[in-house]
């Protein structure tokens, strides 16, 4: 039955595009089935805690019983509710992202089955009806298939299901299990609607959509004034970055007429290469990119983002929504591609901000804001790719990244799973997330201990790891376009834009080295040395249940072996090389192309070996310096550092960046808005003097005045009333 | 639907009809609530049951009544609508004229829906006078939909006044503390401006020849007269602008919303400020378009919407009472509103209407629930307040909801009003677009910051710890603002496509009448 509409669907426009009729026309699912899930899982978090007050709720309904029994009794129905139902939001939290990927891999093989005929076709649009029609203005709902936002799919429900299967372990004992869920399924609705997006407003949608779910994630525990405000710094900084993707939609709509991705494709080629316009068009959309992806300087709200469960940090903060900077800039490629001057300030703030970033990761304790320190790093490195038009390169790193990383804060959240249920058997507040508490955990946890080593080999860029391949890649990138692109050709304050993709590159090498280092210090201090957990609490250290440990073995899997997605050709003896590079060549070789000045250019094997040795040698030194620096004797002590001075302390407190925004920019605005604009302005001068003192002026000069305005506005108000009602009156007696 | 409306000849008489049966149920309430002894402690008392059930069963007929314009409404039409025309004053030419387009379709239909609702969201809070209470908000709704739908300009005076003493009662007899202040402060304030406005309508009128007050036969007979043009359009411009309220003329809005009782607060947010920018849409850009889009003159409004909507925004960022911060966010929301209607293209006028019902619809619902706050917890201080997500898991969930879309949250109603209308006015307005859409940055600090104090946090004190959710009369009605939220952020197309040949008409009529009546120096409309 099902096929026979399908044949009759695909028999119906014989010049349809090729994946007309397959399993892709379920697209639209992709999205719904989370959206299920929020909902049943909404419900589920909502409706038990749902006690309906009395019809007149300002009396005072606490006759019977005292307040805080009114609180023990909801907190225990709760816990009753809690128990029977914990069990439906675990399977259907899971189950509705579980399908969507096993979907999303049908839709995968049908694109793989249509073969050479999809290169050209171009993307697979469907629209599922009008959104905002004005004027000439067409938004339509539509989604967009093609090998890039597959990819993207697969990734997110992929990594998606993963994460979830891991927080039915970590998130057990939750009050909020049921409402965590709900928050994690939305997330991947409108993360999925980001990516499937077939115009800038939709992708729009689900980009303010991400957002909001990291609001209400890294607040979940908004009892926490600190959770709160973490939650809150990042709606609002992510919205410093939205405004610059607003307004690049209106430039786009004031002059190419349209927002859809095939229209803007199109009109593309109107516009004039390294014009003003272009270059204004993607430095704005770069600003979004800024605010969603953490760059400089809109980096400051993912560190805090840690306040939130962990594994919404795997999820939302490392594999998925942190990288729609990246995946905006690959799919605006006809635009960027235009615009190599945009580019480059693009491949700039990468560079600048991977090394910014990894120096703070040196001197961090909380083992997660390692890890998030080193995420804004390895940003950057995606963002220094999509600056040369490397974009293929970009989602590698982005895929290998998603990968490694989300290993890495699963791990990071089992070890603290670990130290949070130990602490908990003795009663003792400490904190389950600084690295001086940790120690010697290799022995009470094997499993994550090798997986998470094996992530850390693979972000330090050591061979045959998924990292190693893609970080190589986009060296050998900036390299190349540093020899000959048309970036290259350009000024910026006069110097020559290969010097300073030379620069870049070398940037690169020192960030690579920096990476090796904090990643194994993080290592060290976790694993190896003594134990600093506690005496009580040290029999009470053990592995994570099979429910975590299962998901971080499938991701160690993809963190070795990720990297044959896109082997280099000079290791085609691994296996088949340039696999991505080829899937995503239709949806941005062209724009890769036009930014390289006509080819990408072809490195010769002697280079490439020269390049890859260098990023060997300098991961193999920064894990060896680290080895040495932080070894034994210095591991064992809990309070290893002394009060730090200069530079030290600076990098621990991330250089002063928020204290400094705080006191030179919140600060300053809240005062200006309370005492000048609000006490001055309003209250002051044009309430106090012209309102007021313009009343006390009429009370003086006019004795009719002074009787309006000392009480009798009321007889002077149903006069006006009367007067009116006789009037209309009138028209009933003519 | 059209044809079963058509066949009870719905056009002929709903306006009359909308206009008729609150007054109708005022009279009833007269009649049937006479005040009556106790038959136990011997002193007079108002059933007040009955008398909310009868204001409430008017109001409801009104809505269900006005439901059918939905389908009655011919969209491709740009005419007027449900168009009705009597007799009135012969000697002055006035006449009782009726009319919708798509402009002032979406007020009507917002002013009797909002109204039930403001109503059953606020049922048990007024205790006292309860007759006078529920009299002066049915004439109240009859003002309201005078204004949206005469087509007389002496008649527009007349209703633009009438819904103006009720206002002042319902602020004055039930507000707060400071209630006298802000009562008589709002009725000068408001006054001030419409009686520039009653000189400027008699000068058209006398101008025109005398013979009508008919809206038009101003618009056909008005010729551009010099600098006079300007005087009258600064006569509207002030009555409007007030109502708005456009920075600086916004003062009285802080103390009548917080002074208030709630369902005042609700009816002047969600309907009064919106008079102001249908005047501007309705009277002085049509009537004045030389005057209004003189490019000295658009730049200077286009400033103040810009400077409205960012002053607005850091103000309300810093109120300790709840009220004054939602009270400061309209005034930056309708800075949205003006900068659309001055910017003046289709995209951007049909904009400034969504903002304008989803205003509505948003600041209404949040004004209800922070009544329904009030009554609990009998102090609106934010400072007060924190971690009541705890004790009132579906208010929170429903406020954070609300406070979302006035975030203008793409998915709900307010981006889309705020995307339309920044979209369409980049074309003739890019460095005033670029200025105002700071606004996102602002909105979303100043409300994300008042959620958190009052939801999020720990949960300090005692009293909060036990406030009792949301009950089910209060869940309906939040439920029909939740459902009104999404549905116009996911499928405004209908509505759109209503006011669409209307924005159009209006568009072409501005532009066209700012070339003809031109002064020299304004031949051509420039880009400011």
């Amino acid at each position: 039955m099902m096929l026979a509409l399908l044949q009759a669907a695909a028999e119906a426009s014989p010049a349809a595009h090729p994946l007309a009729g397959t399993v892709a026309e379920y697209v639209w699912m992709l999205p719904l089935l989370p959206l299920l899930g929020f909902v049943i899982n909404g419900l589920l978090s909502i409706v038990p805690a749902y006690h309906a007050g009395p019809e007149d709720v300002s009396h005072d309904p606490e006759a019977g019983h005292t307040d805080m029994a009114h609180e023990e009794a909801y907190e225990a129905e709760a816990t009753t509710f809690h128990r029977r139902w914990n069990a439906l939001s675990s399977v259907v939290g899971p189950l509705v992202v579980g399908i969507a990927f096993v979907l999303a891999a049908a839709i995968f093989l049908a694109m793989r089955a249509a073969g050479p005929s999809l290169e050209t076709a171009g993307a697979f649009v469907r629209t599922y009806g009008s959104w905002m029609p004005a004027g000439e203005l067409r938004i339509n709902w539509g989604l967009q298939l093609d090998q890039l936002s597959m990819l993207m799919t697969l990734i997110i429900t992929g990594v998606g299901t993963l994460i979830h299967l891991f927080s039915i372990g970590y998130m057990r004992t939750d009050p909020g299990y049921s409402r965590y869920f709900a928050y994690l399924n939305l997330f991947v609705c409108f993360m999925l609607v980001l990516v499937l997006g077939g115009s800038y407003p939709v992708l729009f949608v689900g980009w303010e959509g991400v957002g909001l779910c990291s609001y209400l994630l890294i607040g979940f525990w908004f009892s926490d004034e600190s959770n709160a405000n973490a939650g809150k710094k990042a709606f609002i900084v992510n919205r410093v970055g939205d405004f610059g993707f607003l307004v690049a939609m209106f430039l786009l709509w004031a002059n190419l007429g349209t927002l859809d991705y095939a229209g803007v494709d199109a009109a593309a080629t109107r516009l004039v290469a390294n014009g003003a316009l272009v270059t204004a068009i993607c430095l704005f959309l770069f600003l979004g990119c800024a605010g969603k992806s953490a760059q400089l300087p809109l980096y400051i709200w993912l560190p805090d983002a840690m306040a939130g469960p962990t594994p919404v940090s795997a999820l939302i903060h490392a594999a998925t929504m942190v990288t729609a900077g990246v995946y905006l800039i690959a799919r605006s490629g006809a635009l960027f591609a235009l615009a190599p001057f945009a580019s480059l300030l693009v491949a700039l703030t990468g560079a600048l901000t991977a090394l910014f970033a990894a120096t703070i990761g040196l001197k961090q304790w909380d083992i997660k804001k390692v890890l998030a320190y080193s995420t804004v790093s390895q940003l950057g490195y995606m963002f220094v790719a999509a600056g040369v038009g490397a974009y293929s390169a970009a989602v590698f790193h982005l895929a290998t990244h998603a990968f490694f990383k989300a290993l890495l804060f699963l791990g990071a959240g089992s070890v603290i799973y670990a130290l949070h249920e130990a602490y908990h058997h003795t009663h003792r507040e400490e904190d389950a997330q600084d690295m001086r508490n940790m120690g010697g955990l290799r022995r009470h946890m094997p499993v994550t201990w090798a997986l998470m080593w094996a992530a850390t080999l693979a972000i330090a860029g050591v061979p045959v790891f998924s990292g190693f391949f893609s970080k190589d890649q986009i060296l050998g990138a900036v390299y190349g376009a540093a020899r000959h692109s048309a970036i290259g050709e350009l000024r910026l304050l006069g110097i020559p834009g290969s010097a300073i993709l030379y620069g870049i590159y070398v940037l690169g090498l020192v960030t690579a080295l920096i990476t090796a280092i904090y990643m194994t210090r993080m290592m060290l201090y976790t694993f190896h040395g003594a134990n600093r957990t506690g005496e009580g609490e040290r029999p009470h250290l053990h592995e994570a249940p099979w429910i975590m440990t299962g998901p971080l073995a499938v991701l160690g899997v993809l963190t070795v072996f990720g990297g044959w997605l896109n082997l280099p050709a000079v290791l085609h003896a691994l296996g088949p090389e340039a696999l991505l590079d080829r899937w995503l060549a239709p949806v941005v070789a062209r724009a890769s192309a036009t930014l390289a000045g006509g080819e990408v250019a072809h490195l010769s094997h002697a280079t490439e070996y020269a390049l890859i040795g260098a990023a060997v040698a300098v991961s193999v030194l920064g894990i060896g310096f680290a080895v040495v620096r932080y070894r034994g004797p210095l591991l064992a002590k809990r309070e290893a550092e002394a009060a730090e001075t200069g530079l030290g302390a600076a990098v621990r407190q991330a250089y002063y960046v928020d204290r400094g925004i705080g006191r030179y920019l919140v600060e300053p605005t809240i005062a200006l808005s309370r005492k000048v604009l609000w006490r001055g302005l309003d209250v002051g001068l044009i309430d106090g003097v012209i309102v007021n003192g313009s009343a006390a002026l009429m009370r003086g000069v006019a004795w009719a005045g002074a009787r309006i305005q000392t009480g009798n506005v009321g007889n002077y108000a149903w006069i006006v009333a009367v007067g009116a009602l006789v009037v209309i009156g009138a028209v009933a007696f003519r | 639907m059209r044809d079963w409306l058509a066949a009870v000849q719905y056009a002929t008489w709903i306006l009359p009809a909308l206009l008729l049966v609150p007054l109708a149920g005022a009279a009833l309430i007269g009649i049937a609530c006479r005040p009556a002894l106790h038959p136990e402690t011997q002193e007079e008392y108002v059933d007040g049951g009955r008398v909310r059930a009868i204001a409430f069963g008017t109001l409801l007929v009104e809505a269900l009544l006005s439901a059918g314009m939905w389908w009655a409404f011919d969209p491709a039409d740009p005419a007027w609508q449900f168009r009705v025309d009597l007799p009135w004053i012969a000697d002055w030419g006035a006449r009782f004229t009726l009319g919708v387009d798509g402009i002032s379709l979406f007020m009507v239909l917002l002013t009797t829906f909002l109204m039930p609702l403001a109503i059953m969201g606020d049922w048990t809070s007024v205790r006292t006078k309860l007759r006078t209470h529920y009299v002066l908000l049915l004439v109240l709704t009859t003002g309201m939909v005078g204004v949206f739908t005469t087509l007389d300009l002496l008649l527009f005076y007349v209703f633009w006044e009438i819904m103006l003493v009720p206002m002042y009662f319902i602020i004055g007899m039930w507000g707060g503390e400071r209630r006298t202040y802000a009562s008589v402060k709002f009725f000068l304030y408001t006054m001030f401006g419409s009686l520039l406005m009653l000189l400027a309508i008699i000068w058209l009128w006398a101008g025109t020849g005398a013979t009508s007050f008919g809206y038009e036969h101003i618009l056909a007979n008005f010729r551009h007269a010099g600098p006079a043009t300007f005087w009258l359009f600064g006569a509207f411009f002030l009555a409007f602008a007030i109502k708005v309220p456009l920075f600086p003329f916004h003062t009285w809005l802080p103390d009548a919303h917080v002074e208030a009782p709630t369902t005042g607060s609700v009816i002047l947010a969600g309907v009064m400020l919106k008079m102001g920018t249908y005047g501007f849409l309705r009277f002085a850009l049509p009537l004045f378009p030389a005057a209004a889009m003189h490019p000295t003159i658009r730049a200077l409004v286009l400033g103040l919407a810009v400077v409205s909507i960012v002053y607005g925004a850091l103000v309300a960022m810093v109120q300790p009472d709840l009220k004054k911060l939602v009270a400061y966010s309209s005034v930056s929301h309708l800075g949205f509103v003006m900068l659309g209607i001055f910017a003046l293209t289709e995209q951007s006028i049909q904009g400034a209407l969504m903002v304008m019902v989803s205003h509505g619809i948003s600041t209404g619902a949040l004004f209800l629930m922070i009544g329904m706050l009030y009554e609990r917890a009998h102090t609106r201080e934010i400072a007060k307040f924190g971690g009541i997500a705890r004790s009132v898991p579906v208010f929170s969930a429903f406020f954070l909801l609300v406070a979302l879309s006035s975030i203008g949250l793409p998915g709900t109603n307010g981006f889309v009003g705020e995307f339309l209308t920044l979209l369409g006015a980049y074309q003739t307005a890019p460095l005033f677009v670029v200025l105002a859409s700071t606004g996102v940055v602002f909105a979303a600090a100043y409300l994300l910051w008042g959620v958190q104090r009052v939801l999020f946090n720990p949960l300090r004190s005692e009293a909060n710890a036990t406030l009792v959710d949301l009950n089910r009369r209060e869940l309906a009605v939040v439920g029909v603002f939740a459902v009104a939220i999404l549905w116009l952020g996911l499928a405004p197309g209908p509505v759109l496509r209503r006011m669409e040949p209307a924005a159009a008409r209006l568009v072409q009529q501005v532009e066209r009448g700012a070339q003809v009546a031109a002064l020299p120096d304004t031949s051509t409309v420039r880009q400011p």
